[in-house]
């Protein structure tokens, strides 16, 4: 055959195999946008309903509902304020301590080779293979004892709750300060200190801004961790100081209403907001290291 | 401003010894290039210069006093590297701020000599960018005068070349040596690359395993090369090791892989020898054409290359030379099976003896025709 250049046994005559070749691609296409769609029906439809269900002018949730309100959402506060506050209070100080600790152990993890480096980063991420209630009972009768011991109060504190969700978030911050510096240029702090940056300048001028990105999410995930945690905390609330997962628990129990739609959008919208702020924003770097 | 003075500075890494009685010294405004392969252990005296590595022996001074106990950022170095090493998150003018800030320099100076800088660095319109922004040439522009600005003691340089093209290479390191000399600093550049390193220096270092093997300028490493490695490294020599007989007219003779070489010049030695020949001194002559500095054979392989020809001649089982004509010259490039004399003068050959220390070129005693004849013949 003179005039069809083979390979193989494959004409190279691309007209058959490109036109079927084409019908692939499309189908592909039209599979991986039904897919895409799955995808986000999947996430946004349970969205929705919480939004739909907020709004119910019903005391019991019942399709099709009598009418449509907005007052479940002036019912929040009242109800989940406490519940909101613990929450908040302990989120924030369980971020504060994990980026205190975990940013300077991630730097040191990430220059330094010493003895025993292995091992502390093996310990720093154990409490992830723990289950979360496990921890939490651990946590509890250990309070107790210490409270037996010496008469502090601990069990049912912000404190304990705090110091319990460190063992989670620490890892995390740990492992993203880890990650940040994975790409970082230690020829940079060289430059730095040749400039005539001290050590610690360096870190505040050189290292800490090119771990940002590992800093905010670190910063985000802790306190959407500690935020949203309910297996943990189970056992480290008391009556009066309890966290908004474990207060919504409860009110379920007693009663099927709009009321913890209304909060879960509440949440959503918050969240939501403050995840797009911190990230476009807000110099955490600098917040956090102050 | 500034003489630097190494004195005997060592680094000893476990039972390897990184850098090895390094002993140098600089004077004001002179620019010192430390050359070598990889591992040769010029990154680790620049680095002990710099203050990142402690040294186990020896001293670094400035202006004769020792700043071995000062930390990195109290020896007013400015330092240069491979990769720009810019901070990622500030802007050029920020960038070439940085040291001045360091100092607490006032504002006003400070964003004047900064304009000054970005000036020098043909960078003003680019000030606001970000570093990811520029081309690898402006990034080391940018890192050169973030260097500068601090007015240092001293400039290190650490392979301020090797990331970028050899366009931007040749551009690039002109700036940097009109600014050093402009700035009249006192500079250790180091670089694996001998053309880089004979362009920018003043005076180079040449270094192996960790020990200094030749300082000098590039006259000096070129025609007077200390050994062999010296010899092989700059200019890429022929470097063969062989057996030297004393004759008793003309050049020696020079014995190696299987074949033999008659030397431009008689040398006070017998026996076990080096000899590196310089491809760009050699030349190519017609068959049969013999007398000190000539040796006979075949042509391998023929490259034009433009500037110069290049001919592989096999004179051996295992003897092969470079000759490297220009191209300006009435020579013709050979085919390869051609049947060649390679001709040479006294510039072009380096004898060192079994320790590798060089041998004095003495002139050869005059041949008569006759007795070149009686000897060919007698060869044959």
């Amino acid at each position: 055959m003179p005039d069809s250049l083979a390979i193989g046994d494959q004409p190279l005559d691309a007209r058959p195999r490109g036109g079927s070749a084409a019908v692939v691609e499309r189908g592909g296409r039209v599979v991986a946008a039904a897919l895409a769609c799955c995808g986000a029906a999947v996430v946004v439809v349970p969205l929705l309903l919480t939004l739909y269900l907020s709004a119910f002018d019903e005391s019991l949730i019942v399709f099709p509902p009598r009418g449509y309100t907005l007052r479940w959402y002036t019912g929040i506060l009242p109800e989940f304020g406490g519940a909101l506050r613990t929450s908040a209070i302990t989120a924030v100080t369980a971020t504060a301590i994990s980026l205190m600790a975990g940013v300077p152990a991630g730097i040191g993890l990430a220059r330094h080779r010493f003895r025993g480096r292995e091992a502390i980063a093996m310990l720093l991420l154990a409490p992830l293979t723990v289950p979360g209630i496990a921890i939490g009972l651990g946590i509890f009768v250990l309070a107790v004892m210490i409270e037996e011991r010496t008469g502090l109060a601990l069990s049912g504190t912000v404190g304990l709750m705090a110091a319990a969700h460190v063992l989670v978030t620490l890892p995390w911050v740990v492992r993203l300060s880890l990650a940040a510096l994975a790409n970082h240029d230690m020829a940079t702090e060289e430059a730095a200190a040749s400039l005539g940056a001290s050590p610690l300048r360096v870190i505040w001028r050189v290292t800490l801004p090119a771990m940002r990105g590992g800093i905010v999410a670190g910063a985000l995930f802790s306190f959407i961790w500690s935020f949203e945690n309910l297996d943990m905390t189970l056992f480290l609330t008391a009556p009066g100081v309890t966290t908004l997962p474990i207060a919504v628990l409860g009110y379920l129990q007693y009663h099927i209403d709009p009321l913890v739609a209304a909060l879960a959008v509440a949440q959503i919208v918050l969240v939501g907001a403050a995840l797009i702020l911190l990230d476009r924003i807000v110099p955490v770097a600098r917040a956090v290291a102050r | 401003m500034s003489r630097l003075t190494l004195d005997r500075l060592g680094k000893r890494y476990g039972d390897a010894m990184a850098a090895d009685s390094v002993s140098l010294d600089i004077p004001q405004g002179e620019m010192v290039v430390l050359l070598g392969p990889s591992g040769c252990g010029k990154t680790t005296t620049l680095r002990m210069v710099a203050g990142f590595v402690t040294p186990t022996s020896g001293d670094v001074l400035l202006d004769g006093r020792s700043i071995l106990r000062l930390p990195p950022h109290r020896r007013e170095m400015g330092l240069v590297f491979q990769n720009y090493a810019l901070f990622p998150h500030l802007s050029v003018a920020r960038n070439v701020a940085f040291g001045l800030e360091m100092r607490g320099t006032p504002r006003p100076e400070r964003e004047a000599q900064v304009q000054r800088m970005l000036e020098l660095a043909r960078l003003e319109a680019l000030a606001e960018r970000l570093p990811r922004a520029l081309s690898g040439g402006q990034q080391q522009r940018v890192a050169l005068v973030r260097a500068l600005a601090i007015q240092p003691r001293v400039l290190l340089l650490d392979e301020p070349l090797s990331n970028l093209d050899a366009a931007l290479r040749a551009e690039v390191g002109r700036d940097i040596r009109l600014l050093q000399r402009e700035a009249g600093l006192t500079t250790v550049m180091v670089t694996h690359d001998q053309d880089e390193a004979m362009a920018m220096a003043d005076r180079l270092v040449l270094m192996r395993d960790g020990r200094v093997q030749q300082t000098g300028t590039q006259e000096d490493l070129y025609e007077r090369p200390a050994n062999p490695f010296v010899a092989g490294f700059i200019g890429r020599s022929t470097v063969l090791r062989g057996t030297l007989h004393a004759t008793m007219h003309g050049g020696d003779v020079f014995a190696t892989g299987g074949g033999t070489l008659l030397l431009a010049g008689r040398y006070a030695a017998d026996g076990a020898c080096t000899v590196a020949l310089r491809p760009e001194r050699l030349r190519l002559a017609p068959p049969g054409e013999a007398g000190p500095g000539s040796a006979a054979g075949t042509v391998e392989l023929a490259s034009y290359l433009g500037a110069v020809r290049e001919h592989l001649v096999r004179l051996g089982p295992e003897l092969r030379l470079v000759v490297r004509d220009p191209t300006a010259g009435n020579t013709r490039l050979h085919a390869p099976g051609d049947a060649v004399a390679v001709r040479w003068d006294a510039g072009a050959e380096r004898v060192f003896d079994a320790a590798d220390a060089q041998l004095p070129f003495l002139h050869p005693e005059p041949i008569a025709p006759d007795t070149l004849g009686t000897r060919m013949t007698s060869d044959a």
